[in-house]
């Protein structure tokens, strides 16, 4: 009996260790879809400036989205950060966002990069060009998206899952510039040129490019940008073999549209009980301090015009991107899964 | 009154808010949304459903295969390393189903070091050999039986271990030979161990979503997270995790229906030893190379892999590990007492022979199990977060200050959720502890004039120490495992292993996952030797 009276007494101790809760006199609690190591730094640096304490939790997008939604009136959270927009529209609808117009802000972000409503504020962007093998690949064939599903590019595609959001969003922006049924034509066409299932993340497509089991990829360029700054000879060996080509750049039209691009990007919730500090937060991760840094750490592009970014971002080139309001990747997001599911896309 | 109704209605009401989460998933079945279905089932439910079956089917054969023969070669027979394999076999209990795979992934594709390898020497280019692709069905079955099979390894051996050697005896001067008294005899009493066991392995296969994802296998909780990631319809995932569960239900209802009247407990008093079965030069062999092949395969090699990526490939993980690794142990450590205990007052009541209803009620929060830890989050936020809106509720018209997400914003949501997704494992052992003590020694207690309460303790506790530290040990693991509730539930600023490892390698950094993962294998190393010792020290030497 002595051993479980020891055991509860042990249990008891740690339940109060663990379960303490930080209080501090001013403080901002986030709910963050971005991983730590892509937003802690700036919090902290955000903290160290304005005294602000910032409590975090990171998570899956839908999963933290749905516990703000179940918690309502009580949820802690007053800043909910995310990637992608089709899933900023997603919190909007929701229902957990409150809509807030920043001057400050309004004149920093482009209008196509926010809410129109101010419910959300792109904070980086991200472009999903084509990524091809340098060897292989004449640039004279690439030109659109579209053109992935040509009978030239037969076994020579390797994509990502359709669960993943960055393809997802990538259809919905297609369906949005050339309808549904060309969309479902092209997707079956780009399905039946794979070269293998799809499966893994982005990086593993760069990867199996690189290894020849493919020659072309759809991908976010700062998994590129982190192979080429890697410190590692085999990544620097695998990104020396890849180049970035910027698809739909030519004429005007659905097919000149410009390259896909989306935002990662943040949203006061609703029932925030620091709303003040909150704002703080946001105008602070749209600063120049903070916009360089996502250039310089995880090759994303600044949505503030004229912030300077790193040499590798130089060094893919200026492209034209589609300006597409990116609310409408969250209207369309169902419909596009559905079309994946009906081209057979995994 | 009380003394002859406490213990089991005590029971009854833990099972029932126990099974709450379940019920909110299962409610969802109520709700109609005919649209999504009707698109689901023209298109891709066909396909969830077969790989699903199949990826069960491959684990269940593959846990069985790894998992019996070992139990048998360890407790049965003598043969060079034994004494050694019979705890080693338990290692890759510590290797998390998402980790093997990330593992051998880096090892085996493509672009891994042995395909590169033999592009190298061969000069030929990708397509030019075969090569085993193991971001597929078949690769997801082999990674989750190497990691799977101990919970069969671990339930037959000891129901080998428990069994009355008498029996086997008496075969054995019926003309039995010692192997046709393993089919016979031996292999058929602890069906109900093994059983149990490969249920574990199946429903921690059915609720596994990292493997499969990362596999691109599409399964049918992978569609459950399409529907709720991709559609961002929460109704109609939490509809297919309810399909899902009336399935598993349908599993266990057969079983139960296939042994209903067997018993499994001994008669027989003698617990003495049997001579071990000497095994000498090929057969010796055989049998050590059947005991080292999961044990390679399951921890040797991912945990050798991942230290040399620990070492010389991965950005070192600073201090804030020894923060990383308190919070995940001291988490495992209460949600094991806690799953333990309340296992241990179900499995009881259960014991008691109650009526129908009562057994239903109290069969309920087991099959959590089964469930993906994100589904079960979701079940314990919408009633802890209700209770807190009417506590909130409460205090304000007392005109108390707000005491804010008390149950759902704090550990409580995360320790009720393990309880619930682990609650079938530690069932599972004391359970089996406590089918192997026979009804007759209750019986004896309760005419001397005993109350439940005190059989409980006087008979019972001494009787299943070890399956209760088995249990507890097991949920410690499986805790330190456990991501994806962890990684909704938890408090702010609160960070643990998993979480750690799962985010650096969901973002692409597998590598650099390496220190932590590697950090939750050697935490989960402890408890797997302390099991060891807990069952060697069940049968005399």
């Amino acid at each position: 009996m002595t051993l479980i009276k020891q055991v509860f007494c042990i249990t008891f101790g740690l339940a109060l260790v663990v379960g303490q809760s930080a209080q501090a006199a001013e403080v901002v609690n986030v709910y963050s879809g971005r991983k730590e190591a892509l937003i802690k730094p700036l919090l902290d640096a955000f903290s160290e400036t304005t005294g602000i304490k910032v409590n975090l939790i990171t998570g899956k997008a839908d999963a933290l989205l749905k516990r703000l939604q179940v918690e309502g009136s009580a949820s802690p959270a007053d800043l909910f950060i995310t990637v992608d927009a089709g899933r900023l529209h997603r919190a909007k609808e929701a229902g957990v966002l409150k809509p807030m117009s920043l001057p400050g802000l309004e004149q920093r972000i482009p209008a196509a990069l926010r809410d129109a409503d101010g419910y959300w504020y792109g904070l980086t962007l991200r472009a999903r060009p084509i990524i091809y093998a340098k060897e292989r690949v004449d640039v004279a064939e690439l030109s659109t998206y579209e053109a992935l599903a040509g009978a030239a590019w037969d076994g020579r595609i390797c994509l990502r899952s359709s669960q993943a959001v960055y393809n997802q969003s990538l259809v919905a922006a297609t369906i949005d510039a050339l309808g549904a049924a060309a969309t479902q034509a092209w997707l079956e066409g780009m399905v039946n040129n794979l070269a293998k299932p799809p499966a893994g993340g982005d990086v593993d497509q760069l990867k199996a490019v690189a290894a020849g089991v493919c020659d072309v990829t759809i991908a976010n360029t700062y998994y590129l940008g982190r192979l080429i700054n890697s410190g590692k000879a085999k990544e620097q060996a695998i990104a020396s073999q890849l180049a970035v080509f910027w698809p739909n750049q030519k004429g005007s039209g659905p097919l000149g549209r410009g390259a896909h691009f989306n935002v990662s990007g943040a949203g006061l919730t609703k029932y925030g009980k620091h709303p003040q500090q909150a704002q703080e937060l946001l105008a602070y991760l749209a600063s120049d301090e903070a916009q360089r840094w996502y250039a310089d750490i995880n090759n994303e592009y600044p949505v503030v015009p004229g912030v300077d970014v790193s040499a590798t971002l130089v060094g893919f080139g200026s492209y034209k991107m589609d300006p597409i309001a990116l609310q409408i990747l969250g209207q369309n997001n169902r419909q596009a899964v559905q079309l994946m599911d009906r081209a057979g896309w995994r | 009154m009380l003394k002859r109704y406490g213990l089991s209605g005590f029971a009854v009401l833990v099972a029932a808010l126990l099974s709450l989460p379940v019920l909110v998933i299962l409610s969802y079945l109520v709700q109609a949304d005919s649209a999504l279905w009707q698109h689901l089932l023209d298109t891709v439910l066909a396909d969830y459903l077969i790989n699903s079956l199949l990826l069960l089917l491959g684990v269940g054969s593959g846990v069985l295969l790894l998992g019996v023969p070992t139990a048998w070669l360890t407790s049965m027979c003598s043969f060079p390393g034994r004494r050694w394999l019979s705890w080693a076999l338990l290692l890759p209990l510590a290797v998390p189903a998402y980790i093997i795979a990330y593992t051998y992934t880096g090892l085996l594709d493509f672009a891994g070091p042995v395909q590169t390898w033999i592009r190298d020497i061969t000069g030929l280019g990708y397509g030019d050999y075969w090569f085993f692709e193991i971001r597929s069905l078949g690769g997801a079955i082999i990674m989750m039986s190497l990691v799977l099979y101990p919970y069969v390894y671990l339930m037959a051996r000891a129901a080998f271990l428990e069994q009355s050697v008498s029996s086997i005896e008496v075969g054995c001067s019926l003309g039995y030979s010692r192997w046709r008294a393993m089919w016979s005899l031996a292999l058929p009493m602890a069906r109900p161990a093994i059983v149990a066991g490969l249920s574990l392995a199946l429903m921690e296969t059915l609720a596994d979503y990292g493997t499969v994802q990362y596999f691109g296998v599409s399964t049918f909780t992978t569609g459950i997270f399409r529907t709720f990631y991709g559609y961002g319809d929460t109704v109609a995932a939490a509809q297919l995790a309810a399909s899902l569960l009336a399935f598993v239900i349908l599993l266990v209802l057969l079983e139960r229906y296939s042994r209903r009247r067997a018993r499994y407990h001994s008669a027989a008093e003698s617990r003495a030893r049997a001579d071990l079965i000497p095994l000498a030069g090929s057969k010796a062999l055989l049998a050590l190379a059947i005991c080292l092949l999961p044990l390679l395969g399951g921890f040797v090699i991912p945990a050798a892999q991942l230290l040399l990526w620990a070492v010389f490939e991965a950005e070192p993980l600073g201090w804030d590990f020894v923060r990383l690794a308190w919070n995940s142990f001291s988490l495992a450590f209460l949600a094991a007492v806690v799953a333990v205990t309340l296992a241990v007052i179900i499995a009881y009541a259960q014991r008691a022979r109650p009526s129908k209803p009562v057994r239903a009620v109290l069969a309920m929060p087991a099959f959590g199990y089964a469930l993906p830890g994100t589904i079960i989050a979701i079940g314990v936020l919408i009633p802890l977060a209700w209770m807190d809106h009417r506590l909130i509720a409460f205090a304000q018209n007392l005109g108390w200050e707000s005491p804010g997400l008390l149950l759902s914003g704090s550990l409580i949501a995360l320790l009720f959720a393990y309880t619930v997704r682990f609650l079938a494992v530690a069932l599972g052992s004391v359970q089996a502890g406590l089918d192997s003590i026979k009804p007759s020694l209750d019986q004896a207690g309760r005419s001397m004039g005993h109350s439940p309460l005190a059989i409980l303790r006087k008979i019972h506790v001494p009787l299943l120490r070890s399956s209760v530290l088995t249990a507890a040990l097991i949920v410690f693991v499986d805790v330190l495992k456990e991501l994806p509730a962890t990684l909704i539930l938890r408090p702010f600023n609160f960070n643990t292993m998993a979480v750690r490892a799962y985010e650096l390698a969901s973002d692409e950094r597998l590598v650099d996952a390496a220190p932590a993962s590697i950090m939750i294998v050697l935490v989960g190393l402890i408890p797997v030797l302390l099991l060891h010792s807990s069952i060697a020290r069940r049968r005399p030497h």
